[in-house]
């Protein structure tokens, strides 16, 4: 237990929340965007790993890292606009164009993946790339402090970057004025002139980037292969995160870092003797009771409102009851 | 190059079908002055609405053409509407929310610097179009806060920072109250002077009378005709509108009052945003006695309704049904108790669009006894109760299996209606704007309905924002404003229209002893 | 029936058809892609399935588990609920019911209806969890019940891990069931089992429950207008929650009934997927439990053509999430096919006023 607790008070742990939260703070940014324009996407998952297999092969055939980067984005966004199109053009169920996404995703990958290398396991076969580890002059060198700050995954810093960019997008340029708009009240921007399609397919489009991201870190930096199903339900929980951080990019971030830390600590405990399955149940029972402590503190703050209103209301009474 | 033309705008033979079959419009001709107030008058429902969505591109009409200053043009979309100079001012607001008052007047045309979105112009913008036209707003403050008066002056800004000319206003008093009336008028007559045209819909007639220049009516979805306001008096325009005359077609026996069936008792209510919607409301009604409720929307109706239903609790006060209180009940164990509901929205809470029609017909009485075989709905009897209620209501559908979303507006309010009228046991019936928006032959067959209810020895609570209706209707009438009962007439022989409408704008209001008899 | 109601009866078919061919069309056109013996592959793919009379079975086996979620999630459906939870119920059940075959000493006969007893209760616990979050605390259902699969997945492998691992067995899997719990096989030359009775009666089940029973009333009015539903008096919380009780019930059921017909020792590496096949068999029979043996006949035709072809070619089996997900896709496009209903519907009446016009 010990060891436990010394390992989550050392600068390994901080650098394993990062590199843990990495993809679900890029994922949650895309979720975040989607949701705005008043979309609920859950294809998330297979946009994630399209881009996990779009960047291998990339990167792998031509030996070119950014080659791979734009192979990688290509297959998300692919998968976003499959969505846009069956969900704002063909007017589909959102959610079961999701759950097909994600199989689709799920099986599609692995053919492509057989079709390539005759292999319906994994990419190991090839040479593919990764993302460099970017160490900064000067702050490396700070004890502690270096350590945190440099050396990580260049989509690490990306991740984190992605927040203010995605806030920026959001609250500071026309277009997510609009995509805030047409979430709230899609008859009031169609009323203006702007399509409320097109700026959905705008913010698919970018989640689609994000996402694509997210899901060539997990091939091109979390691990260096591609795998069958390797992004394990990553794509939900970075919906999560944004379920409990609402609209804003701050909370949903700090929401993804939490379950990249449950992830982290599950890891730690691998020192002492714990069944290995629990620790890999942590980070979804950790979005579950999320959600729980969430919901419960809604509940709370609206008795807390019925209870005023009530006494609110029993005052007028009294009051009328003095006057007659 | 200045052409000349007697109108600015002018639309000629529309007819627009909707994709039901519903001939919204049949062969309309409109045609605006420049520089007039002028009014669109009809029913509900008689096209005026449509009328417009096809004018602001929002509806394709089937036939018909449209000029403007003299050119014809083609109205795809309200973004061309908008590059011609037309602008709409919508009945639901068009407005974010969550965004500021200059957030929402420069949508879709953005300023920007760099790439990023420049609020301060924006800013600049909203007061720069503000003083010029004399309507102040703050351009920093949310949507959500503003009063709905303000909202609306920020939708009218909206259009004039657009560089409209022609004006189009949906029924703007319908949400306003008196003052904000009052002063949205001298913003209207402000407007003209500066040479804008403004098309005013309404079916309020002293409103009609007050500001228009020229009107044209509705009936129908036919134009019956346009004429210069001055040349015509109220009574004139009411006959237009409603074809006939406005005699009382219902044969109503007088009401012979019993017990008291429903009693409400100094209610309260504070709505979510912590107002207060109901002040110490107390009334009753007895058996066989319709009481109306008269009152600008919004101001309290809906509360009432859904508490005595159970469908929103009671904060403060006793809801009384036969004596026994309601309070903590669930819907069923009131309805249990006798008191049927008609809402005001029927859609969303009067019917289930995607089931059929027998479906609708047993939602509240599927659990009893009669309707199953064990935990098996005895098909049988459902079928024939549904057949009986259909002919009894003729309901015009394809069986009782036709699902509801293929009904007229009318059938399926009928439908509601069948249902709480045979509700039983049936002690109250709370009927909530039941004729809103149907057909003349659907409204006159539920307000028989209602009489004959009331006849049968039930309380009615008949709440309508219709006065013609309640004067119909009703046998005694309570009014109220600000969520107050403001009057009450015991019987409505002496009641004016125009004596009724002050008191539901306040401008009139009883004595506390006058009021005090509703609760006897 | 009216005529507006024959029509969509109709276009439901003929877009179901249509998705499929169009399914079948892109399957073609990839097997061709990957394949050096394209026609071959096809072939075998079309038409593997009616080749052996094993193969046949195989196609009855593979529509057994479906029966179980696929009913399971049109009843959840249908009430609205959007829950995924069948995947996770599904395999919790199996595991729960592998506990109760191994350990429980009941006489045959008993033995196999106390394993699914005891299974669909653990399955219906498993989706209670998101139905209880979804009505008290707000939580999306889509969410929680898919974080909850990977509960139920881990949870049930530590079991299957740890204190029921066989390590005779030699890999990651239980000790061997108890004869007297495993379900009796029906035909020889195929593993058909006792398993297909209760597939049956649970299509029936769900058929009365949903178009005949009152509960089925009140969960239809619930789904279609949840608002309708409490003015009209209806416990809207209480059906929900019993209607997706019902569902996970049916979906650990159904784990049970496969572990029993099919195995010997519960052997899963990870969740089967049956859950979300369950959710693809109702979309394709319009959430109605009738159609569910139809659908069901499709995915499970499907799987066993794409397993011959693997087997036999060089195309990988995943071809049927492919051609699943393009089926699921289309078939729920609202406008798909939209535009052709219409002008039917619209002929129809115009046929209608000039029948009534004439008299």
């Amino acid at each position: 237990m010990e060891s436990v607790l010394g390992y989550i008070f050392s600068v390994e742990f901080i650098v394993a929340i990062l590199r843990m939260s990495t993809p679900l703070i890029l994922c949650s940014m895309g979720v975040l965007l989607v949701r705005n324009s008043g979309v609920v996407c859950i294809a998330f998952e297979s946009m994630m790993l399209a881009a996990a297999l779009g960047g291998v092969l990339g990167s792998a055939y031509s030996q070119n890292l950014v080659v791979g980067l734009l192979c990688g984005i290509a297959m998300s966004v692919v998968f976003a606009m499959l969505f846009g199109f069956f969900v704002l053009v063909l007017k589909a169920n959102n959610m079961l164009v999701s759950l097909a996404l994600n199989t689709l995703g799920s099986g599609g990958t692995v053919f492509i993946l057989f079709a390539f290398t005759g292999d319906r396991g994994s990419s190991t076969s090839l040479q593919s790339l990764q993302f460099p580890v970017i160490n900064i002059p000067v702050i490396e060198d700070i004890p502690i402090l270096g350590s945190i700050l440099s050396g990580h995954n260049l989509l690490t810093y990306v991740a984190i970057l992605s927040v203010p960019v995605v806030y920026i997008i959001l609250m500071k340029t026309p277009l997510g004025l609009r995509i805030r708009a047409v979430g709230e009240n899609e008859n009031a921007a169609e009323s203006l002139g702007t399509s409320a399609m097109k700026t959905r397919f705008i913010a698919l489009f970018i989640a689609g980037i994000f996402a694509g991201l997210a899901g060539m870190y997990m091939s091109m930096a979390y691990v260096v292969a591609f795998t069958r199903d390797m992004i394990a339900g990553r794509g939900f929980i970075a919906i999560a995160a944004q379920n409990l951080g609402g609209f804003m990019p701050v909370p949903t971030f700090i929401w993804a870092l939490v379950f990249g830390a449950s992830n982290a600590i599950a890891n730690a405990f691998q020192a002492i003797q714990m069944p290995p399955e629990f620790l890999q149940m942590f980070p979804y029972v950790a979005t579950v009771v999320g959600l729980l402590l969430v919901g419960m503190n809604i509940n709370h703050q609206e008795k807390k409102k019925t209870q005023e209103i009530e006494k609110k209301s029993r005052l007028a009474d009294a009051a009328h009851g003095g006057n007659g | 190059m200045e052409q000349e033309y007697e109108y600015v705008l002018s639309m000629q033979n529309i007819t627009k079908i909707y994709k039901d079959g519903f001939v919204a419009n049949k062969n309309i001709d409109f045609s605006v002055r420049k520089g007039d107030i002028h009014g669109l008058v009809g029913e509900n429902g008689a096209g005026k609405s449509t009328l417009m969505k096809v004018l602001f591109g929002q509806e394709p009409p089937e036939t018909g053409k449209i000029f403007f200053k003299g050119q014809e043009v083609s109205i795809g979309s309200p973004l061309a509407a908008l590059k011609l100079g037309i602008g709409m001012v919508h009945q639901h607001f068009m407005l974010v929310p969550s965004l500021t008052v200059a957030e929402n007047m420069v949508f879709g045309m953005e300023p920007t610097k760099g790439g990023i979105f420049n609020y301060k112009e924006a800013v600049r913008l909203t007061e720069e179009v503000a003083r010029k036209y004399g309507l102040p707003i703050d351009p920093n403050m949310k949507i959500r806060d503003l009063y709905v008066g303000q909202k609306q002056r920020v939708e009218i800004l909206k259009m004039l920072l657009r560089n409209v000319e022609v004006l189009i206003l949906d029924e703007p008093t319908a949400v306003l109250t008196p003052q904000e009336t009052e002063e949205l008028f001298v913003q209207l007559v402000k407007l003209k002077e500066q040479g804008y045209t403004i098309i005013f819909i309404s079916h309020k007639l002293n409103e009609i009378k007050q500001i228009c220049d020229r009107l044209t009516v509705l009936r129908d979805g036919c134009s019956i005709q346009t004429v210069d306001v001055d040349s015509v008096t109220e009574q004139d325009i009411s006959q237009m509108m409603v074809g006939r005359n406005a005699v009382n077609s219902i044969v109503k026996t007088p009401p012979k009052p019993g017990n008291v069936k429903l009693r409400v008792e100094r209610l309260n209510y504070f709505n979510s945003f912590g107002k207060q919607v109901l002040k110490n409301v107390s009334f009753r009604v007895r058996s066989g006695e319709i009481l109306g409720v008269a009152g600008i929307e919004g101001n309290g109706q809906r509360e009432i309704s859904e508490m005595i239903s159970g469908i929103d609790s009671i904060q403060s006060g006793e809801i009384l049904v036969n004596g026994d209180s309601v309070k903590g009940k669930s819907v069923r164990e009131i309805r249990e108790m006798g008191v049927a509901h008609i809402s005001e929205d029927r859609m969303t809470y009067g019917a289930a669009a995607e089931a059929s029609i027998e479906q609708n017909l047993i939602s509240d009485r599927f659990y009893k006894k009669e309707y199953q075989h064990g935990q098996i709905l005895n098909k049988k009897v459902i079928q024939s109760r549904a057949k009986e209620l259909i002919q009894s209501f003729t309901i015009k559908c394809d069986g009782g299996e036709a699902p509801v979303k293929t009904l007229s507006g009318g059938n399926i309010q009928k439908v509601v209606a069948a249902r709480e009228f045979s509700q039983a046991p049936h002690h109250v019936m709370v009927a909530n704007q039941p004729t809103r928006g149907i057909d003349v032959g659907a409204s006159e067959l539920i307000r028989e309905k209602l009489i004959a209810l009331r006849d049968a020895g039930s309380a009615v609570l008949l709440i309508s924002a219709d006065m013609g209706e309640l004067r119909e209707v009703s046998d005694s009438l309570i009014v109220l404003c600000n969520g107050r009962i403001v009057a009450y007439f015991e019987t409505l022989d002496q009641l004016s229209e125009n004596e009724l409408g002050e008191y539901m704008l306040g401008l009139k209001e009883q004595t506390p002893e006058e009021i005090a008899r509703c609760c006897k | 029936m009216n005529k507006t109601k024959k029509i969509e009866a109709l276009f439901f078919v003929i877009r179901d058809i249509c998705a499929i061919g169009i399914a079948l069309l892109i399957s073609l056109a990839l097997i061709f892609a990957v394949s050096q013996d394209g026609w071959g592959a096809f072939r075998l793919f079309i038409l593997g399935p009616l080749q052996t009379v094993s193969r046949m079975g195989y196609i009855v086996e593979k529509m057994i588990p479906l029966m179980f979620t696929g009913v399971g999630v049109c009843l959840m459906v249908r009430c609205g609920q959007m829950n995924m939870s069948s995947e996770g119920a599904f395999y919790l059940g199996g595991v729960a019911c592998a506990a109760a075959a191994i350990y429980l000493p009941l006489p045959a006969g008993v033995h196999p209806l106390v394993c699914m007893i005891f299974a669909g209760v653990v399955g219906a616990l498993a989706c209670s969890v998101t139905a209880v979050l979804h009505t008290k605390f707000h939580a999306l259902t889509i969410v929680t019940s898919l974080m909850m699969n990977y509960i139920c997945l881990y949870i049930g492998q530590y079991f299957i891990n740890h204190p029921m691992w066989d390590v005779a067995s030699g890999y990651q899997a239980s000790y061997k069931y108890t004869e007297s719990a495993l379900l009796p096989r029906l035909f020889s030359r195929t593993n058909i089992h006792a398993g297909l009775f209760f597939a049956i009666a649970v299509v029936i089940f769900g058929h009365i429950l949903l178009e005949k029973s009152t509960f089925g009333y009140r969960i239809k009015m619930v789904g279609t207008n949840p608002r309708f539903a409490k003015y009209s008096g209806i416990n809207v919380t209480a059906t929900i929650i019993i209607c997706e009780l019902i569902g996970g019930f049916l979906a650990g059921f159904g784990g049970a009934v496969e572990q029993l017909g099919m195995y010997k020792r519960f052997e899963y590496s990870g969740l089967s997927g049956h859950g979300f096949d369950g959710v693809m068999i109702a979309v394709i029979a319009g959430n109605n439990p009738k159609y569910i043996p139809l659908a069901a006949l499709f995915l499970a035709y499907v799987r066993v053509g794409a397993e011959a072809m693997a087997r036999m070619s060089d195309v990988p089996p995943e071809l049927v999430s492919i051609v699943q997900s393009v089926v699921i896709m289309l078939v729920v496009a609202e406008k798909f096919l939209a535009g052709w209903k219409h002008r039917v519907i619209a002929k129809e009446s115009m046929k209608d006023l000039a029948l009534t016009e004439v008299k």
